[in-house]
């Protein structure tokens, strides 16, 4: 006799059944980039997530992806997604309106050190849209930032007009809380940021290797030049945590799809420590 | 007299250059400095200087025939400029001042010449060059990757 094995996650009903959420509030942040506030038809309490969990959000009729929460762990009431039109599911989501509902499961997949982090410094370095991961470590820092030294958020775009959540990042920036640093790899005369790959801020932060935790999400070309120039400053890959992206299917370890070497990506990660990581992303065919 | 060799020293890009070298670049320095908006050199003219940035961004721009567009900052700690090391010594790009900045200028004639009769100092400064030069053709590539989009 076979025996299953459990779920990897006791999610928003079960690991498998999606539940019911109806979007209540819907905020454009660039042309093909949306985020949206869902609730649970009927309320109820909603799961907790930890800051680097997923859920899978299913568009009746079109499909289910895995998506990234980007909310705030401390408001349990309300479940926040941002999603980037790319494929038919995503495009679909991202045309949601308010009152439009959804099948949600989750929250799946290990979530960011955030707890080691504390007592120390934190890096953040996000691309593109791996801002969106990262958000909720921002909540939960600033929440508590007393327990935090340096924290600082260096954030990559390829250019001005796609950038994420610009009046937090402001406020973020403005405030002194977290050392925010942005730059875009073209921009037209009118901006005045920095223009230049991201990773070349990292010389400027003067990282204490002692005592820093980096946590990276972005596409994979991204995060493995920013493992080596964190590495430059002395960072060992133990102390680098990076949030993958896959084809996942299940999100509960059953299908294989998200499979990356000995990894599940939905199931061991989506978060890994870089030393776990770096070998199997060298791998063309992997 | 207050001479321009402390300012150098303490340049990211002096910190690894011999101690005599560096006296050689004091004399052909100058301070200088840049209100918001102030071309430091523009596309087609003589690469007489370079400038090692001290505080303040400056972008590197081209003219496009609908948009100029920026490729790249540079800033306090950063060193502007190559051309004036290479034939014909002609800036390729226009470079604008986007914040109030502060800069010494280094000479390219007199530093040229000053090369030209000690290749030591040549060789230590195109070892500082060519370290800047690699560092910017990768990031180069990574922006050419245009590795944010969704589906790279």
């Amino acid at each position: 006799m076979t025996s299953t094995p459990e779920p990897a996650a006791a999610g928003v009903a079960s690991a498998t059944a999606p539940r019911p959420f109806r979007v209540i509030r819907v905020r454009h942040d660039t042309g093909d980039t949306t985020t949206l506030t869902f609730e649970a038809v009927g309320g109820g309490r909603l799961p907790p997530f930890a800051a680097g969990q997923f859920n899978m959000v299913y568009v009746f009729g079109v499909g289910e992806v895995p998506m990234s929460i980007t909310g705030d762990s401390a408001r349990p009431d309300v479940v926040v997604h941002t999603a980037r039109g790319v494929g038919p599911v995503s495009s679909a989501i991202a045309r949601l309106k308010r009152g439009d509902l959804v099948g949600l499961r989750g929250p799946f997949g290990r979530g960011w050190p955030v707890d080691e982090a504390a007592g120390g410094d934190l890096v953040m370095i996000a691309g593109g849209l791996g801002l969106a991961p990262l958000r909720p470590v921002l909540y939960q820092v600033l929440a508590n930032r007393a327990a935090f030294g340096r924290v600082s958020l260096l954030y990559g775009a390829k250019t001005p007009d796609v950038l994420l959540y610009r009046k937090e990042l402001e406020r973020w920036r403005s405030d002194g809380t977290v050392r925010v640093d942005i730059s875009v790899d073209q921009a037209a005369a009118g901006w005045t940021g920095r223009v230049g790959v991201a990773a070349s801020l990292i010389p400027r932060l003067a990282i204490d290797p002692a005592r820093t935790v980096a946590m990276i999400c972005g596409p994979e070309v991204m995060m493995r030049f920013t493992v080596r120039e964190l590495e430059r400053s002395g960072l060992a890959q133990t102390a680098i945590y990076l949030s993958m992206e896959r084809n996942m299917k299940c999100a509960v370890g059953f299908c294989g799809h998200c499979q990356l070497g000995p990894h599940f990506i939905c199931r061991d990660g989506p978060v890994f420590r870089a030393d776990r990581l770096m070998t199997a992303l060298a791998v063309r065919e992997l | 007299m207050e001479t321009l060799e402390p300012l150098l020293a303490e340049h990211p890009f002096s910190r690894t250059l011999q101690a005599r070298h560096l006296q050689v670049l004091v004399g052909c320095a100058s301070n200088v400095r840049f209100e918001a908006g102030a071309f430091l050199f523009r596309e087609g003219q003589a690469a007489d200087r370079f400038y090692l940035i001290r505080e303040g961004k400056v972008a590197i721009e081209i003219a496009a025939p609908t948009a100029t567009l920026t490729m790249l900052t540079v800033e306090g700690g950063e060193v502007l400029g190559w051309s004036w090391l290479f034939p014909p010594y002609r800036w390729k790009f226009d470079a604008r001042a986007i914040e109030p900045t502060r800069a010494i200028a280094l000479d390219a004639q007199c530093l040229r010449a000053k090369c030209e009769a000690d290749h030591d100092l040549g060789y230590d400064l195109l070892k500082q060059f060519a370290l800047m030069v690699e560092q910017r053709l990768h990031a180069t590539r990574l922006q050419l990757l245009n590795a944010y989009d969704v589906n790279a």
